[in-house]
């Protein structure tokens, strides 16, 4: 068959052109519909999460004033609260959200190559958020053996919901695979094989070559977490002896012999390491995005993202044991991940001097979006930081089960993430919605979530310091912690309700500005990339009217020298020339 | 597609189309065929830590391996011609140029799909004889382990059947012949990947 690229077929997106409101809106294939509907399930069990969080910090901050938080709901708190952010809110909505929204706009094409499978992608994820929420449901109720969901003890008698929470827990994250595996390949071969006339590779802004490297992560990791929940469910349902080993469970020697809790352990991390680059790989792309657009100045070093970004991704599979050094592992071992971690560095420390000196000397716009970026440079740079502590074998074993933990992925994962999230959504709201949000309910919203976090994570960091247990109920026999470690505790529950209800500004500007906000235009950053030249605003279905872009220059022509404005968009045809040897001519 | 001489380019320094007015793909095949790379590919991913979790745990004491019953290798013998149909399929198709329900082609891929339902009745039919016999999932972890390659590996092929379903349906049909031949190769590609995972699936099971 002769083979004809998905840029040409200009006729084949008629085939799926939407007939009527359920087709256009509930069962769309249109991307961009599919973004949204991601985004919003995403945010959506992303409050839910939240509103966990809250209620364990007020069983922390002041014990036992809310009567029906006892021991086993604040377990299954901490392990739901963990999963949805993690894979429910941060992978789908970095990956199936800006991922679908942004893949076919900046790569110039009309849709996805799989536009019926990326439906699909949408609607499983969809189940897999019902069965996760019906949980809550269920008698004993959801899981509370920890995100991680360590064998043994999240099938044993006597953890909260090991009745049936954990066996939807373990469905729910299957159908998310598959899920996420027909997304990943509609995002990875529309990358690889859609993109417009021009647009080479290292043309690409780095925000879809964050969102592809993670995709690929994505695919090769989430098998390792399908592989554990698929043996784990056998256990569980089949009573065979994957990992339980034989114990005593309730007093009673239980039917299982010979599992090895260790295996779960090194399948969940494998999947469990690459999550966290999952989650970060995307950000970094966009944060790129919108620093270099705010900054008024190409990316720093471009090719040096692109390289750091690949580079993470490769480290990323090598680094998973540094989670159980205390697992009892061979010293050796644990010298070779301590290695490995602090390697990544290296290309991580990179992009953050790059966005530094993206920054230095730019035309600095301190709008919404570029307060995000910036507020997540900081925090990032903190979270690092103390990831580097951790990273060493001698440092993390004392401070492993302490709040210091928390406080260093909190801060890395958590934080650093959402900060994104919040300047991506800023950022492409004008596009997506036609209008401008308001600037002083975004701003508000920026130092309100900034600071607050800062004071919810940074005092964490001294009480672990000070030995405080992480994963406690409450402390109990623990004297050797000062009195006052439990007024920092309650100084920071405050500071986490202050932080979760600031978030309802960002709601409020969101819906406000639908109706209310000032008419955006097309392109109102004055930005690079194919998805602010769109015809219409936001962009109909097909995304670019008659013709598709041709792509001329780079994703970052910003501030160049004689141009009378200060971007250049990629569809901008030039006079056709190599820079530097014209340079060379002219001198 | 040369990956390092893309990645070493410097985009700043050009202005133009530097490729033509084409759009250039990465790879020049249909994107079906790339999806299908990268998901073999990730199968991949699955089936060998599949493998390595086989080899962790079967250190563990209380390993007893289970005797490989001799109807795995008609098994696999049917296995082998279902690959070879497609394939032969596949060589009749680009000899013909065309491919139609009851040509030399059509009637191989049918044959092909006919041999993998067979295929997955011979497995199930192993996993009856040998739960017969005493040989349950919760005996021992060498049978758990049985039932678990066998099943995700039959799971796969099931996914293939739903594909080689719909090519058949659409030559019945007699709709549009290219989609057809690239269904075609597509479940030839797929079957000769899965053939070669149940041959180390086998080979692990046969050998420890």
């Amino acid at each position: 068959m002769a083979y004809v690229p998905l840029a040409d077929q200009d006729d084949a997106h008629a085939l799926h052109d939407p007939q009527s409101f359920v087709t256009k809106y509930i069962w769309s294939q249109d991307h961009k519909v599919i973004a949204i509907q991601y985004g919003g399930t995403a945010i959506f069990v992303g409050l839910i999460a939240l509103g966990l969080s809250i209620l364990m910090r007020l069983q922390l901050g002041f014990p036992d004033t809310v009567s029906w938080i006892d021991p086993a709901f604040y377990y299954q708190a901490v392990t739901m609260h963990g999963m949805i952010m993690v894979i429910y809110l941060l992978t789908a909505l970095f990956l199936g959200g800006f991922g679908n929204y942004l893949i076919p706009l900046m790569c110039g094409t009309r849709d996805m190559v799989f536009p019926f499978l990326n439906m699909l992608s949408f609607w499983f994820y969809l189940v897999s958020v019902i069965i996760l929420l019906a949980s809550f449901f269920v008698p004993g109720g959801p899981t509370g053996a920890g995100w991680t969901l360590y064998a043994p003890q999240s099938i044993s008698h006597g953890t909260p919901g090991s009745e049936g929470g954990i066996l939807l827990m373990l469905i729910s994250l299957a159908v998310f695979i598959i899920a996420f595996t027909m997304g990943g390949l509609n995002y990875v071969t529309t990358i690889l094989q859609a993109r417009t006339r021009g647009l080479t590779l290292m043309r690409l802004p780095l925000s879809i070559w964050g969102i592809f490297t993670a995709t690929v992560l994505g695919l090769f990791a989430f098998p390792a977490l399908l592989v554990s929940a698929i043996m784990m469910g056998f256990d569980l349902v089949l009573g065979t002896s994957f990992f339980m080993p034989a114990m005593m469970e309730l007093g009673a020697q239980n039917d299982h012999e010979g599992g090895s809790p260790i295996l779960f352990q090194h399948l969940f991390w494998f999947f469990g390491h690459p999550e966290v680059y999952i989650v970060a790989l995307p950000a970094f792309g966009l944060v790129s995005d919108v620093i270099s657009t705010h900054a008024r100045k190409n990316i720093f070093g471009y090719r040096m993202m692109v390289w750091a970004i690949i580079a993470i991704g490769g480290l990323s599979f090598m680094v998973w044991a540094h989670h159980m050094y205390v697992s009892g592992m061979n010293p050796y071992f644990g010298f070779f991940f301590a290695t490995t971690t602090l390697v990544i560095a290296i290309p991580t420390a990179l992009k953050v001097y790059n966005w530094v000196l993206t920054l230095w000397q730019g035309n600095i716009r301190l709008n919404t979006p570029m307060l995000f970026a910036i507020g997540f440079i900081f925090t990032f740079v903190h979270g690092g930081l103390t990831g580097l502590f951790l990273g060493n074998v001698v440092i993390d074993v004392p401070l492993a089960d302490t709040y210091f933990v928390v406080a260093h992925f909190h801060m890395v994962m958590g934080v650093s993430p959402v900060l994104v999230l919040f300047a991506a959504l800023y950022h492409w709201y004008p596009k997506m919605t036609g209008r401008m949000f308001n600037e002083t309910l975004g701003k508000t919203h920026f130092w309100c979530t900034f600071l607050g976090t800062y004071a919810i994570y940074l005092p964490m960091h001294y009480l672990g310091f000070l030995g405080v247990p992480r994963r406690y109920y409450e402390m109990g026999n623990t004297d050797f912690i000062p009195e006052t470690a439990q007024a920092l505790n309650a100084n920071i529950t405050l500071a986490a309700i202050f932080v979760a209800t600031a978030q309802i500004l960002f709601f409020i500007n969101i819906f406000w500005s639908l109706k209310n906000g000032e008419k955006s235009g097309g392109n109102p950053w004055g930005a690079t990339t194919l998805e602010w030249q769109t015809p219409d605003t936001p962009p109909k279905h097909g995304n670019w009217g008659e013709e598709l872009p041709s792509v001329y220059r780079w994703a970052y022509d910003y501030s160049v020298p004689g141009m009378d404005k200060d971007f250049v968009p990629q569809n901008e045809p030039g006079e056709e020339y190599e820079k530097s040897a014209h340079h060379h001519k002219g001198a | 597609m040369s990956f390092y001489r893309d990645v070493t380019r410097k985009p700043w320094n050009t202005v133009g189309l530097p490729e033509g007015i084409e759009p250039r793909p990465a790879f020049n095949m249909p994107n079906e065929k790339v999806a299908l790379i990268i998901f073999a590919t990730c199968a991949s991913v699955l089936f060998s830590l599949l493998v390595v979790s086989y080899f962790i745990r079967m250190t563990v004491g209380d390993w007893v391996p289970l005797a490989t019953p001799t109807m795995l290798w008609v098994n696999t013998g049917v296995l082998v011609l279902s690959s070879l149909c497609f394939h032969l399929a596949v060589l009749q198709s680009r000899k013909t140029g065309t491919v139609r329900f009851g040509s030399g082609a059509g009637l191989l891929s049918l044959a092909g799909g006919l041999l993998a339902v067979l295929f997955i009745a011979g497995q199930y039919s192993v996993s009856g004889q040998l739960l017969a016999a005493g040989h349950g999932l919760r005996v021992n972890a060498a049978n758990a382990f049985f039932y678990l390659l066998t099943g995700i590996h039959v799971l796969h092929l099931l996914g293939g059947l739903w594909v080689w379903g719909r090519a058949q349906l659409r030559l019945a049909l007699g709709a549009n012949v290219d989609r057809a031949r690239l269904s075609l190769e597509l479940c030839a590609w797929y079957w000769h990947f899965l053939l070669v995972i149940w041959a180390i699936l086998f080979y692990l099971l046969a050998s420890t």
